[in-house]
């Protein structure tokens, strides 16, 4: 099963974690088969966001919540059950400094 | 009584005994919680109808699991079917549940243990997990658990029904921990135990100072997980409830007032409870692994052992905490060893310890820590102090049988 790990920071923290150790760290993941996709994310003022409502594009500047924490980038990953995923989201090396949300992928129903 | 009433009786004592089992397995077998109540409910109600006919089966309880695993796959063929109608099946699932190990008497034994581990997946939130934890391993309905916890059970309905959703969608797995992480998960099962435990002694607010369904419970489950799982500190929990459980009927008068340990009837202590609490202690604290709740429970043994309250051995008990102090450094801990030495070495070094652990501020609103201080000030006649103390700790206090206690306390001070 597929999870998503969600890795937050603060704006301060951004750079906290070396990138040469996330990057061995997908390494790891992938070399053990756990790995699906993994990037890091350019800090949150870089940010667009896109609405579509009564079929009209908006377009705005930022995210839409003003949050301490910002998404700052993910680990897609194929776990055998949450305690597989869980004890992977903790061996992410930004985890000690922010946090890592673990969130299971849903299969649409076509 | 004719035989019909005879054999539903069995079926009701069966299911008391043995629900709980055939439920974990169930769920093992089936893999989602639903079914497997379902299929629980249809196995008894089989139950019902055949052994009357057919007599009770030699052992009930294999009986009623493979009845019950029979009927949830029965069911499942006959969704299938109404969904061939629409597209064509896909029968993947029901293989995988046919050949299914339709498992050993041990495996059956680890099923409860499952059942208790997954109810208490650090995963899902603290108070789901006590109400799943009440709802599938006890039994007891959202009804009875709500009017334990006064919270509507509508409420409790939901967060069931959430956490077993969440099991079932971030797929929370149905197993004993490994090794490596039994200690921690372990640690989240004894907490859900406590607190239910406590829940149930303590009531920390309302009128009833003890709702002795919740504890009754809490031990039940504290012997299951030992006799399922020998860890020292499951030992030192389920010693701990007893020796408390112990002191239930002094601890309140006659009119349901609370009554201090020092001030309790020890005639009225149930010594078979402490007998089994402390024979609980001693095989805890041999283990050499030695946590929190065992020697919260040799401090509890210790008092347990003292004729009168004047013959408690008080420096064993300030020891004790020093011990507790050793593996958690909580201000509440401080507290009580405060207390502890002053029993030893005079109020006025009781005083002394709180004084400082108030000045950290943890404690500045915890109402316990100003009914300690206002207790030694009026021991040492400071009674301007005591008054004070006692009307912080009065503004604190949310329990109505407290209330009464320090509003009694405080109009017993001298002018």
């Amino acid at each position: 099963m597929k999870y998503l790990c969600l890795v937050y920071l603060e704006q301060d923290k951004l750079h906290a974690v070396p990138d040469r150790e996330c990057a061995d760290c997908g390494a790891g993941f992938r070399q053990s088969g756990l790995l699906v996709a993994a990037e890091a994310l350019q800090p949150v003022d870089t940010a667009t966001t896109v609405r579509v409502r009564s079929g009209k594009v908006s377009i705005t500047d930022g995210p839409f919540a003003e949050t301490k924490e910002q998404l700052a980038g993910f680990y897609l990953i194929d776990a055998v059950d949450l305690n597989e995923a869980l004890q992977v989201a903790a061996k992410i090396p930004p985890a000690r400094e922010g946090s890592v949300e673990v969130r299971p992928v849903r299969e649409l129903q076509p | 009584m004719t035989a019909t009433d005879h054999i539903s009786e069995t079926v009701s004592a069966v299911y008391v005994s043995e629900s709980r089992r055939v439920l974990a397995t169930l769920i093992r077998l089936l893999g989602d919680f639903d079914a497997a109540e379902e299929a629980l409910h249809d196995a008894f109600r089989a139950a019902l109808e055949q052994w009357p006919r057919e007599g009770i089966p030699a052992n009930p309880r294999a009986w009623l699991v493979s009845t019950g695993r029979f009927k949830a796959i029965d069911a499942m063929r006959r969704r299938k079917r109404f969904d061939a109608l629409d597209e064509t099946g896909n029968g993947a699932d029901l293989a995988v549940i046919d050949h299914a190990a339709w498992a050993d008497e041990e495996t059956v034994e680890d099923d409860r243990l499952r059942l208790i581990f997954t109810c208490c997946h650090p995963a899902l939130a603290a108070d789901a997990q006590v109400a799943l934890t009440l709802r599938e391993v006890c039994g007891l309905t959202t009804e009875e658990i709500g009017r334990a916890f006064l919270t509507p059970a509508p409420t409790l309905a939901q967060r069931i029904v959430r956490a077993k959703a969440k099991i079932r969608d971030a797929r929370i797995p149905y197993q004993v921990p490994a090794p490596a992480d039994l200690p921690e998960r372990l640690d989240a099962v004894l907490r859900v135990i406590y607190l239910v435990f406590n829940e149930g002694y303590m009531a920390s607010s309302g009128a009833s100072l003890t709702r002795h369904d919740l504890s009754a419970e809490a031990i039940r489950l504290g012997r299951l997980l030992v006799e399922l799982l020998p860890e020292p500190e499951g030992r030192g929990l389920l010693a701990l409830m007893l020796l408390h459980e112990s002191r239930r009927t002094a601890r309140t008068s006659t009119s349901g007032e609370l009554v201090l340990l020092d001030d309790q009837d020890r005639s009225l202590w149930d010594r078979a409870l402490i007998a089994e609490g402390i024979q609980l202690v001693e095989q805890a604290l041999a283990s050499r692994r030695v946590g929190p709740y065992a020697i919260q429970a040799a401090i509890a043994a210790v008092h347990a052992e003292a004729p009168a309250a004047s013959a408690t051995d008080w420096t064993e008990i300030v020891g004790l905490y020093d011990a507790l102090l050793r593996l958690d450094r909580s201000p509440v801990i401080e507290l009580n060893r405060a207390v502890a030495v002053a029993m030893r070495d005079g109020p006025a070094s009781g005083v002394e310890l709180i004084d400082g652990i108030l000045a950290g501020g943890n404690l500045r609103d915890y109402r316990l820590a100003h009914a300690a201080r206002a207790e030694l000030c009026r021991r040492l006649g400071r009674t301007a102090e005591a008054r004070a103390a006692f009307r912080r700790a009065l503004d604190l206090t949310q329990q109505e049988p407290e209330r009464r206690f320090l509003e009694r306390r405080l109009a017993e001070l001298p002018a």
